[in-house]
């Protein structure tokens, strides 16, 4: 088929785009975890924030991903580049699934479990870093996973404000209405999903606790 | 150790002292009054929802009273370090609650770990409990997945004995075993507190259970204490609360109520 043949001898282009789209989904699923984990720990301890946390990651889900990467256009230290802007708004994105099974891993583990451990003397932060997280952390990849493989999808729209990535070939495609060209940056992203989904799929089962 | 023999301090174990409990505009307890001896196994008897396991979760402070006191060797426990307090009671419930990601033997070697103890030290320990309830040596490389009902619990009950508390708490912790592994359990039980001489706090609704293993039997109803008896005194009481759970309970309760307190 012409599209590989299109692909192989753009193999440097598509590398760079690939590693690009890379950089975009990596930083933002990171800052997803490390701002999401927190927060779903909280609300698991404190429900009353429950509703309130989730409702606002929610609220951002239903934002269309142009739409949000206009908005944070204007704001000044993000707009300069715009591959900040774009990793703002996919670790934005990242944050729902995040939250919401580091919420429900938690809650899930067994009251009885909780209720021992807490009955033999460990304190609140032993509680959670050797017995709630352990025990959840099959839930909480899983909703890695889905962050993962939504940024993927994603980050093909930062191009449209110049933030790279695998977009690039397919809004020029679009422009060149060239399939070929659309393809050179759909059929990577599609194996990028796939083998995320995979690779945090297989630790996910690793790390099943029972 | 000797708990049994110093029955002459005056100092109870455990003291509640005028104890209500209420949670969302109900009363769970209401001006509640009993002593623990040391070395006693003292049984709480009452039926589901008359507030035996909050009075348990009251000494170890997973619960603090509304109003009232509760002292554990004659200090009140709502001025005690809570997690050095919970450390010092040994706690085992109905559902075990072992850490499924765990060994057993980390299971067991938990409070002795998180208090610090070496390496070495907790290893003796695990396998000296280990045989102490019955278990194979081998069994402590499982987890607790890979063991059955009885185990798990056998297993629950060494880890509350870890760190060698003084006071154990026990919420109905034979109430979801089998009869036979359940009568297997009562047995090791007597046999393990002859040695031991613990003062043990008992939650059950099982007459017969609590015949066989109390010291004395504190009868509860609707939140309140209706009356403290030795296993004897309850099979003759007059009161009409007893006197139901015995004609409840039927036949045969003369020899559980002997075996429990020769």
């Amino acid at each position: 088929m012409n599209v590989f043949r299109y692909i192989w001898q753009n193999q440097g282009q598509v590398l760079e785009l690939t590693l690009e789209h890379l950089r975009l989904v990596g930083f933002s699923t990171l800052f997803a975890m490390l701002a999401g984990i927190p927060l779903g720990i909280v609300i698991a301890r404190r429900p009353r924030w429950n509703k309130p946390v989730l409702a606002s990651a929610n609220i951002i889900q239903t934002i269309p991903s142009l739409a949000l990467f206009g908005f944070l256009l204007p704001v000044p230290w993000l707009g300069e580049r715009s591959e900040r802007l774009a990793i703002l708004a996919l670790t934005l994105y990242a944050l729902l699934p995040i939250i919401r099974n580091t919420y429900t891993g938690i809650r899930g583990v067994d009251p009885a479990v909780v209720e021992a451990g807490r009955g033999m003397g460990l304190t609140e932060s032993q509680l959670l870093f050797q017995v709630e997280l352990p025990l959840a952390v099959s839930v909480i990849l899983s909703g890695v996973r889905v962050a993962v493989v939504i940024s993927v999808g994603l980050a093909t729209i930062a191009a449209a404000i110049g933030a790279g990535g695998l977009g690039e070939f397919i809004f020029r495609g679009l422009a060149m209405v060239d399939n070929r060209v659309i393809l050179a940056g759909a059929i990577p992203a599609a194996v990028l999903a796939l083998t995320a989904d995979f690779g945090v799929g297989w630790l996910e089962r690793r790390m099943q606790t029972r | 150790m000797l708990g049994g023999m110093q029955a002459t301090t005056a100092i109870p174990e455990i003291e509640f002292q005028d104890v209500s409990y209420r949670v969302a505009g109900t009363q769970v307890l209401s001006g509640f009054n009993l002593q623990v001896q040391s070395g006693e196994t003292l049984v709480l008897l009452g039926r589901s929802g008359s507030g035996k396991t909050t009075l348990l979760k009251l000494v170890n402070r997973l619960l603090t009273p509304s109003s009232g006191d509760i002292r554990v060797k004659g200090l009140s426990n709502a001025k005690a370090d809570v997690i050095g307090l919970r450390r010092s009671i040994g706690y085992v419930i109905q559902d075990v609650g072992l850490f499924p990601h765990f060994t057993v033997e980390r299971n067991i070697g938990l409070v002795p770990r998180i208090g610090g103890w070496p390496e070495d030290r907790i290893r003796a320990r695990v396998q000296e409990l280990l045989q102490l309830v019955g278990l194979a040596a081998d069994l402590a490389s499982r987890y607790p997945h890979q063991l059955s009902g009885g185990q798990r619990q056998r297993v629950g009950v060494a880890r509350a004995l870890a760190a060698d508390p003084e006071i154990l708490l026990m919420d109905e912790p034979f109430g979801a075993l089998d009869p036979l592994t359940r009568d297997e359990l009562q047995r090791e039980f007597l046999a393990l507190q002859q040695r031991l001489h613990k003062t043990v706090v008992f939650v059950t609704h099982d007459l017969r259970e609590a015949l066989r293993l109390g010291t004395r039997i504190a009868l509860m109803e609707a939140g309140r204490l209706v009356t403290v008896l030795t296993p004897r005194e309850f099979l003759q009481s007059s009161d009409p609360l007893a006197s139901a759970y015995v004609r409840a309970f039927g036949e045969g309760l003369e020899s559980a109520a002997n075996r429990g307190t020769s």
